[in-house]
């Protein structure tokens, strides 16, 4: 079922079988709703998954805020495909990419290629650290710790070498067998990660002498133990319900307000079959993000760090337990769960070294497919070796969805705006430039705007620190009142992005209509 | 019965062999080992089973 659309995605992925690659998706080649549904639930069901649910606890959420914020999130992002995403991919039927090119011209999607394929590099990273940490299982060696940054043993260092080394040349030769494998897995991997928040239950259950007699008992048990909020670890933003409901909204951004699932739902016969990707977020995002989540907050639980002072005393003492997927799911589930591991981890892997292999080699086009996957796998693994990667994914995701973001925004304008404003949509198309400049600032205004309310405060507290600044308290005070997270700063990014990108094609279309003769004026 | 639905019975038997023992373990049924065992089995019955017929054309696995 999945296969249908999966397949479908890679032939337009593939830049030399052409289908329907620069031309509307035709009428015969439509799909129907369960295709949606298998792939939705089988893409987010991923090894990256056993790492979020574990942050999470590692954030000190509390039992409210991550089930109803999930719940919310999730929903917030079902609609986001449905109302931004399904209405333009239904109407033009094009990919992400000509889409872009249309209205941005060869050059500056080439840019675009650039910041996806490093993206996916770094993800595809993360899950090689994911199934890295299995083999930590079976091989002796010492893992990595929460806030370490770089490769901290030898034993690690191999280890991901030789998972990210079977991963890349799987990916370079074998796309469509891993593939396979991926969609044979997926109902399995489904079910050994609900396995995973079961025998987590049972585990509290047993461990706390709780009598379990009503769902008001086993609230009970989720608010003041499995998530019982307080502190974050050592090192963690502390996570609160608009934590989780932005990060879940937010962390499929690319996808859905970012636009890259315009190359999927283009082959959706009618526009609401995004609500699909429901599948996906209360499968993945949801039970899996859970499950995981209590697994570690087991673990925690078991090593008596039960409250504040605990958990603080453990900090100093570093005895504070790593949160390791391999190590949590041989736990709960034996060997069924380190195989979970590595297959959750390798399947969703492989797919991201080939689709940034394919960003990169848009930029490249001489250069054979295969040296390309295999130097991104390379790129891959060398970023798996340093446990920063996995141990900030929660940062890092937001980064990947606020980076590709403002080009969202670009073509949400430009589908449903600018007629009414009596500009030209399809702008470098229409005029046959290369590099359309209002997009560009649109892109690159947006992102220096959201990463300066960001990183502008935490770098001048840095910089004070080492005494190479000083500013006065009522600066300081000023620069806090507009310092913002990197999950909520997504959201004004998105109208910043649509404000400068129509701000800049009403002056950028007057200058080069008046200097450069229209190429084509197809509607 | 086509050879297919056979392997198709194996298949959803091999699911309900993965989630299963954690309920079981859940109610205080079985202990942890048994599920780690049972589940194990079941992983392997349906990475066996389930390539033979899904993804395939109807008619390959008859």
């Amino acid at each position: 079922m999945s296969e249908d659309v999966s397949n479908q995605h890679s032939a337009q992925d593939s830049s030399h079988d052409g289908e329907f690659e620069r031309r509307p998706v035709p009428g015969r080649a439509l799909l129907g709703l369960k295709s949606f549904v298998g792939m939705y639930a089988g893409e987010h069901c991923a090894g990256t998954e056993l790492m979020i649910g574990i942050l999470f606890v590692a954030a000190g959420v509390s039992a409210f805020d991550v089930v109803v914020g999930l719940i919310v999130g999730n929903l917030l992002a079902v609609l986001s495909w449905l109302v931004l995403t399904a209405p333009i991919a239904t109407r033009a039927r094009l990919t992400l990419y000509f889409q872009l090119e249309k209205i941005c011209g060869r050059r500056l999607v080439t840019l675009y290629n650039l910041a996806n394929g490093v993206m996916f590099c770094f993800l595809a990273g993360a899950m090689i650290t994911v199934s890295a940490t299995a083999v930590g299982v079976l091989v002796r060696f010492p893992m990595p710790s929460l806030n370490d940054v770089r490769p901290n043993s030898t034993g690690w260092v191999l280890a991901v070498l030789g998972v990210g080394a079977v991963i890349s040349v799987v990916a370079a030769y074998g796309y469509k067998t891993v593939s396979r494998v991926a969609n044979i897995a997926a109902p399995w991997m489904v079910l050994v990660f609900l396995a995973f928040g079961v025998v987590a239950l049972r585990q509290f259950i047993v461990a706390t002498d709780a009598q379990i007699r009503s769902p008001a008992d086993l609230w009970h048990l989720a608010s003041t133990v499995i998530w019982r909020g307080g502190e974050p670890l050592p090192g963690k933003v502390k996570f609160t319900f608009c934590h989780v409901m932005f990060f879940a909204w937010f962390c499929n951004m690319a996808m859905h307000v970012g636009m890259a699932d315009l190359s999927v739902l283009r082959y959706a016969r009618k526009s609401w079959y995004a609500v699909a990707s429901s599948a996906g977020m209360y499968v993945g995002h949801f039970m899996a993000w859970l499950s995981a989540s209590m697994l570690f907050a087991f673990q925690l639980y078991q090593a008596g760090l039960d409250n504040d002072a605990a958990v603080r005393a453990a900090a100093e003492a570093g005895t504070l337990p790593s949160p390791l997927p391999g190590p949590l799911a041989y736990g709960a589930c034996g060997i069924a769960g380190l195989i979970c591991v590595v297959v959750a981890g390798w399947t969703t892997a492989n797919p991201t070294i080939y689709r940034a292999g394919l960003a990169f080699q848009a930029i490249v086009p001489n250069r054979s497919r295969f040296a390309i996957t295999l130097l991104t796998g390379g790129i891959a693994t060398v970023a798996a070796m340093f446990p920063a990667l996995a141990m900030k994914l929660l940062e890092f995701v937001a980064l990947y969805g606020l980076i590709l973001m403002p080009m969202g925004a670009v073509i949400f304008i430009d589908f449903w705006v600018f007629d009414r404003l009596g500009l030209r949509r399809d702008y470098a198309e229409r005029a046959g430039i290369s590099f359309n400049w209002a997009a560009g600032l649109a892109w690159f205004g947006t992102l220096a705007f959201c990463l300066a309310l960001v990183y502008l405060g935490p770098t001048i507290d840095w910089l004070e620190a080492r005494g190479v600044l000083s500013l006065s308290a009522s600066t300081k005070a000023l620069l806090d009142r507009f310092h913002i997270q990197i999950y909520f700063v997504s959201l004004p990014g998105w109208f910043v992005a649509a404000v400068l990108y129509i701000v800049a094609s009403k002056l950028y279309q007057r200058k080069t209509t008046a200097t450069t003769p229209a190429v084509s004026t197809a509607d | 019965m086509t050879t297919r639905r056979l392997f198709q019975i194996v298949s959803w038997l091999a699911l309900a062999g993965t989630i299963l023992p954690s309920v079981a373990f859940l109610a205080g049924s079985v202990g942890l080992p048994s599920v780690q065992w049972t589940m194990l089995a079941a992983t392997v019955v349906w990475f066996a089973a389930t390539p033979l017929w899904m993804g395939r054309e109807r008619g390959a696995a008859e």
